[in-house]
């Protein structure tokens, strides 16, 4: 078992470790710091400690799965809604592509599906050298265990060495179960990738909680080493045309009586809400006041081709469905602009939004904590601030 | 109906803040609570229960301390609740928490249901909910917002999934794992007597030797991710705040938002 050791001669009690732990685990004994339960072993003490007082001590042994020297290439899950490919796919392509140069290998697509070659031929387009294909009726809709059945044959035939997939409900209903079989690392939600350029390990960065702090994962002796990433992170890569690839075909091993679940119906919301997507999202809360006030929120984000979210207040009150919630019990977003109207910002409501790239507040109240993350502000009533911004776009943009 | 809830305790994030100055986690009066997703997975074990009758039980792992959340969810109404702790399940990842849940649930003996919170609020992973099904060998309906029937004859339940662009609805066989989303229901709060049950009760403890796992595959050991470095990100400042009347501000505005070439 591990363990956090401790040098009470070197240490100098000078609490660097402890305002640093994240989770209340170090505190002071006398002169020296000392380590309690809480203690998870996340090593942010260890590269702290100014005198390298502190030490983890972990029992080294080998991991299971692949084995770590046949595994190459770098994938990237293509998905997919009936042979649409999702864009948080292509951004994977992207940034996989200069994974696989940062490694000096190849890039490859797993795709599955019914019928998708087309799909496999646009992935090609946009990066990959290689795409691994399972075709079969049984895939006609995403379902965890036929996903995951063609997936995990793909992955222990072809041994890559990283698999990165979308952060989206699938790619992460998706993901968890692959790694689980295959016993390898996952990490979830990453906003940055990078190899390390000594050890080639994958380098994965991602927010916990609620956004207030990164962390940097390895998994060093499992492999895939495997992640989801949030859409929007990475940019679109350019289309090619004349890209050649290859398809490399492989059976799904299971049966449609060997998937346990069923779809039965899927019903499109009447709304565009689709939050993940959105370039732009126009965001109401409290003070927005009531369901038919949204109307207002709905227009500017009509005039701007985006999508409508909403606080948690503004879900709580009934005044729009919880699907349009951004925020920590809500949806986390990334869009290119966030307006947000009427939002105080709360800190569940910035963990869910305070990635993206603009963000415009209009709130009557000047100490309002979203002018404190916000990139433009206006201190102002949204009744009047809204409607006149969307009558200046609809002028401007000829709508 | 032998209904098991998983749920965690964390920190509350809304306490959580980062110094300016050091740039380091503000901790003073940072609260632990029950995982808000958590509580739908418990009031949702309670709610079946109810309607279908049986029993709900409710584990957790974590630090001594988590009997805390344990004990919130005894005061509302679970028949039963373990707490799953040893300095030996420290530093799990989401693979050696699933793992070490999943035998925990193994232990509770044949459910018929396990309900999760579709993510924590300190990690946000949302992994270990299908981990533990899979180490069930249990099929999943992750991001339920609805139950809608279960019929114990037949041993099946239908469920609505919120997906990013509508709902599904799915079926499965029991025994089944799902993960909630907030809409699913309106936790409950704990009566009076509820608390003072609960106040009272001897909460077990299960350790590694409790269950029959494979002790290298538990804790850091047994996880194949390792945190390596830990840092607050670059503070994002407050921006311009456009001052004057709105026929002035509200052009400028959108020169500015114009410049970033994504309204088309």
């Amino acid at each position: 078992m591990a363990r956090l050791l401790i040098d009470e001669e070197a240490c100098t009690g000078c609490e660097a470790c402890v305002e640093e732990c994240p989770y209340v685990a170090l505190e002071m004994k006398g002169d020296v710091v000392t380590v309690n339960e809480k203690c998870t072993f996340c090593g942010a003490c260890v590269d702290v400690c100014p005198v390298e007082a502190i030490a983890l001590e972990k029992e080294e042994r080998e991991g299971e799965g692949l084995d770590l020297k046949d595994c190459k290439d770098v994938w990237v899950f293509i998905e997919h809604k009936k042979g649409k490919i999702a864009n948080v796919s292509f951004e994977l392509l992207g940034e996989g592509r200069k994974l696989a140069g940062a490694l000096g290998c190849k890039l490859s697509g797993m795709l599955l599906g019914e019928d998708v070659e087309e799909c496999a031929q646009e992935a090609i387009k946009y990066g990959a050298d290689k795409v691994y294909l399972t075709e079969s009726p049984v895939l006609r809709e995403y379902r965890t265990d036929a996903y995951a059945a063609g997936a995990v044959n793909l992955i222990k035939r072809h041994k890559p060495e990283i698999v990165i997939f979308g952060a989206s409900t699938q790619g992460r209903d998706f993901a968890g179960t692959v790694a689980t079989n295959l016993y390898t690392g996952l990490t979830a939600d990453c906003t940055g990738l990078d190899i390390d350029p000594e050890t080639k390990l994958l380098r994965q960065t991602r927010p916990a909680f609620g956004g207030n702090i990164m962390a940097t994962i390895l998994c060093q002796k499992h492999r895939p080493q495997m992640a989801t990433v949030r859409p929007k992170v990475f940019a679109m890569p350019e289309k090619d045309d004349s890209r050649p690839g290859e398809i490399i075909r492989e059976q799904l091993p299971i049966g449609e009586d060997e998937v346990r679940t069923e779809i039965l119906e899927f019903l499109k919301v009447a709304e565009t809400v689709n939050l993940m997507d959105a370039e732009v999202i126009v965001s109401g809360g409290r003070g927005v006041g009531g369901s038919d006030d949204f109307a207002v929120i709905r227009e500017l984000a009509d005039v701007l081709g985006g999508a409508v979210g909403a606080s948690r207040a503004a879900v709580d009150a009934g005044w729009i469905p919880y699907e349009h919630q951004v925020g920590q019990t809500g949806r986390t977003v990334r869009p290119k602009i966030y307006i947000a109207c009427g939002i105080s910002g709360s800190i569940q409501h910035q963990a869910g939004m305070k990635t993206s790239d603009i963000i415009v507040a209009i709130n009557k109240d000047p100490e309002a904590p979203i002018f404190k993350i916000a990139t433009y502000g206006i201190v102002g009533d949204l009744f009047q601030a809204v409607p006149m911004l969307t009558q200046e776009f609809k002028n401007r943009l000829g709508r | 109906m032998k209904i098991v809830a998983c749920i965690k305790q964390v920190p509350d994030t809304t306490d959580v803040r980062i110094d300016p100055e050091t740039r380091t986690l503000v901790r003073e009066g940072v609260e632990s609570i029950t995982n808000p997703f958590d509580e739908y997975a418990v009031e949702e074990a309670l709610l079946t229960k109810e309607k279908y009758g049986g029993e709900v039980h409710v584990i957790t792992m974590g630090p001594p301390q988590a009997i805390e959340v344990l004990k919130n969810a005894l005061a509302i109404g679970a028949d039963y609740v373990y707490l799953i702790s040893d300095r030996a399940f420290a530093g799990s990842d989401t693979w050696a928490t699933a793992y070490t849940l999943a035998h925990a649930i193994k232990k509770i003996g044949p459910v018929d249901l396990v309900v999760c919170g579709k993510q924590a609020i300190d990690g946000d992973t949302a992994q270990v909910g299908p981990g533990v099904a899979t180490q069930l060998g249990m099929p999943q309906l992750t991001y339920v917002s609805k139950v809608r029937e279960i019929d114990l004859d037949n041993k099946r339940i239908v469920v609505e999934r919120m997906l990013e662009d509508g709902k599904e609805i799915a079926q499965s066989p029991l025994p089944v794992l799902i993960t909630v989303v907030k809409d699913i229901n309106e936790p409950r709060l704990p009566s009076l007597l509820g608390i003072k049950k609960a106040a009272k009760a001897e909460i077990p403890t299960w350790t590694i030797e409790d269950l029959p796992v494979d002790k290298a595959k538990c804790g850091l050991e047994g996880s194949p991710t390792e945190v390596v470095r830990i840092f607050t990100p670059e503070p994002r400042g407050g921006g311009e705040i456009l001052g004057g009347e709105l026929a002035e501000t509200i052009p400028l505005l959108i020169d500015k938002l114009m410049e970033a070439k994504v309204i088309k």
